[in-house]
């Protein structure tokens, strides 16, 4: 059963729909990441769970009692923000103890409850330091630790990662999963970094628009996007326009032999996703074998650490490859190369008449 | 090693310096002088000052004149800005424009509209310096008040700190008193200073009012006996001195146990 529902969630502010009909649903336990460009209503969403905005229709059901009207120090959620929200006026362990305090808890189970909690976050070095003291990996392992020391009934977090650098963001990400699932908390998590999501999450929701996109385990949302937008945002990918025809798509002249073609009515338009890793490149002797192969120029080098990813630009050609460093030593920019589209476990959506969604960064509304 | 200081740099910090302590040293000269022979060296004129019974009630009556304000203001003031910071930002624009009316409206005229305008409340109120003479002064120190905590309220995350506090637990109450407040510690001081400063000094309202307060009794001395006055010139800047020490006394003691003056931010 579900622990966590968002029912038809809408929040206007003024003309922009930052919510437009959210549906939720989370079972206890659950770690859900809600990912998306700025303005997407990500941070709007979890907001309203938290209790500091209410939604214009919809309603928020912890653990079978709705909750939409209830006020923010009524609910039991442990949220963590993006920065500077430690009380600068108390030390980690006055921090972690703020919310015990408030729920009259006695001294000796409090400082107990504090000291096991800053332990588990790794900061039992630092009980005694005042915020300004913290780096800001710690400012934030300290405001996890205020967040759980609540015992909430979900635990929310607004980009908590944003604000550090990327060696601390990998390394605390993997540590609020472990405490996470060590604690069996359900976590909704917000961030517009895919990579983030996708690494901590069981369940990822894309968002666009106020509305999600596409719900799913991180690896169905890397292998399967259900929208031209969510196919954009999580990870990259090459998309070609084409219309089906017998046994594949056409495209830039070609007919590419695609599996998955074989279930579309001919005539229609499509987009074909192809991931860069799945496109084998090699030099071309020739002008190319079987339908699926494209000849092209290397045009750029993309240095990514094991792999290195190659623009290919020929006649109605223009792909990009992934593929190991190594190999591609013996690919240089300016190369005539052949690449292999694979036929399957390739991607086909609708194309509508519509225009592609571009993401780009938009003004956020004005959520206060 | 040590800092260059430019010799221009020097210069004025001197000519600086002479402007505020040669008055004051003329004063103090002046206030030793023999009351019969007009030379020095004697510390009589001091002695009839601490002497004189009104005096001390007068400094007394300016002193809790002084708290009262500060508390009332501060009372008022404090929640009424985090609230504006909060929900109403809008709001703050106005704010800003009341707060200069006590600047712009000369004492004159704001006391003979006050006691017009009050004419008729209860005696206890319009004839006590605590009732009538203190609700002028809040209104006096508005300005004040609102600039530095505004400040304050400025200088930290309001909206987050709200938001982490509740999200915990607390109440709007607890969330101002245990959270916001002490945050905002350095700013109600600054407020408190300048309200105290302009409550020990104030002249025109309390003697149109007719109230007998620490400034009237300087005038009236001033009048009669030159060398006490300025013996009671000398002393009331002391005073409001030490008075504004012990406020920061008290303030940095706790705010030290805060962690405060570590400086925060």
């Amino acid at each position: 059963m579900a622990y966590l529902e968002l029912q038809n969630l809408h929040r206007d502010f003024g003309t922009t729909k930052a919510l437009d009909g959210i549906e939720i649903s989370l079972g206890e336990g659950e770690f859900l990441s809600l990912l998306g460009p700025s303005g997407c209503g990500k941070t709007t969403a979890l907001r309203l769970v938290a209790g500091f905005d209410r939604p214009d229709a919809g309603r928020i059901i912890v653990d079978g009692k709705d909750v939409t009207r209830m006020s923010p120090n009524k609910r039991d959620m442990g949220m963590v923000f993006q920065a500077y929200s430690l009380f600068p006026n108390m030390t980690a362990r006055q921090n972690v103890a703020f919310g015990l305090r408030i729920r009259g808890k006695k001294r000796t189970e409090r400082d107990k409850r504090v000291l096991d909690l800053l332990d588990l976050v790794g900061l039992s070095q630092a009980v005694d330091r005042y915020p300004h003291q913290l780096s800001g990996g710690m400012q934030q392992r300290v405001a996890l630790a205020r967040a759980l020391a609540i015992e909430p009934r979900v635990l929310l977090l607004d980009e908590p990662l944003s604000a550090l650098d990327a060696k601390v963001r990998v390394q605390l990400r993997e540590e609020i999963r472990r405490i996470q699932l060590e604690l069996g908390i359900t976590t909704l998590y917000v961030t517009h970094d895919q990579e983030e999501a996708l690494s901590v999450s069981d369940h990822v929701a894309v968002m666009y628009r106020g509305r999600i996109e596409q719900m799913g385990s991180p690896a169905e949302m890397y292998s399967a996007p259900a929208t031209p937008f969510v196919a954009e945002f999580i990870g990259t990918m090459n998309r070609l326009e084409g219309t089906v025809v017998d046994g594949g798509v056409e495209h830039g002249g070609r007919t590419l032999q695609i599996e998955a073609a074989r279930e579309r009515r001919r005539g229609e338009r499509v987009l074909v996703l192809i991931r860069p890793e799945t496109v084998a490149v090699e030099r071309a002797n020739g002008d190319g074998g079987d339908a699926n192969t494209l000849i092209g120029d290397v045009v750029t080098q993309t240095f990514l650490g094991p792999v290195t990813r190659l623009k290919i630009v020929g006649t109605g050609v223009d792909v990009i490859a992934d593929v190991p460093t190594q190999r591609a030593l013996g690919l240089p920019v300016g190369t005539r190369v052949a690449a292999a589209l694979p036929a399957e476990g390739v991607r086909l959506l609708d194309l509508k008449d519509e225009q592609l969604p571009e993401i780009a960064e938009e003004p956020a509304p004005a959520g206060r | 090693m040590r800092k260059h200081v430019a010799p221009s740099a020097v210069i004025w910090l001197v000519l600086g310096g002479a402007y505020f302590i040669i008055p004051l040293v003329a004063t103090l000269l002046f206030s030793l002088n023999q009351q019969q022979t007009g030379h020095c060296c004697s510390v009589a004129a001091y002695g009839t000052i601490l002497h004189d019974g009104a005096f001390w009630s007068n400094l007394k009556t300016s002193f809790l004149l002084a708290l009262e304000t500060i508390a009332i203001g501060l009372l008022i003031f404090v929640p009424t800005i985090y609230l504006v910071h909060l929900k109403l930002p809008k709001l703050r624009p106005v704010l800003a424009f009341l707060a200069l009316i006590p600047f712009v409206i000369p004492p004159i005229v704001m006391v003979v509209g006050l006691l017009s305008f009050y004419k008729g409340s209860p005696t206890w109120f319009y004839a006590q310096p605590w009732g009538f003479l203190a609700a002028a002064y809040v209104i006096l120190a508005f300005p004040y008040m609102f600039f530095s905590l505004d400040a304050g309220f400025r200088s930290i995350d309001i909206h987050t700190l709200t938001e982490a506090s509740q999200s915990l637990g607390a109440s709007w109450a607890t969330t101002l008193l245990k959270v916001i407040l002490p945050n905002i510690r350095a700013a109600c001081l600054a407020a408190s200073f300048l309200t105290l400063a302009i409550v020990m000094g104030e002249f025109t309202i309390a003697s149109l009012a007719a109230f007998h307060t620490f400034p009237i009794y300087i005038q009236g001395i001033n009048e009669s006996e030159a060398y006490p006055a300025a013996a009671v010139t000398l002393m009331s800047f002391g005073i409001t001195w030490l008075a504004m020490l012990s406020l920061l006394f008290v303030g940095r003691k706790r705010g030290a146990r805060a962690g405060l003056l570590a400086g925060v931010r």
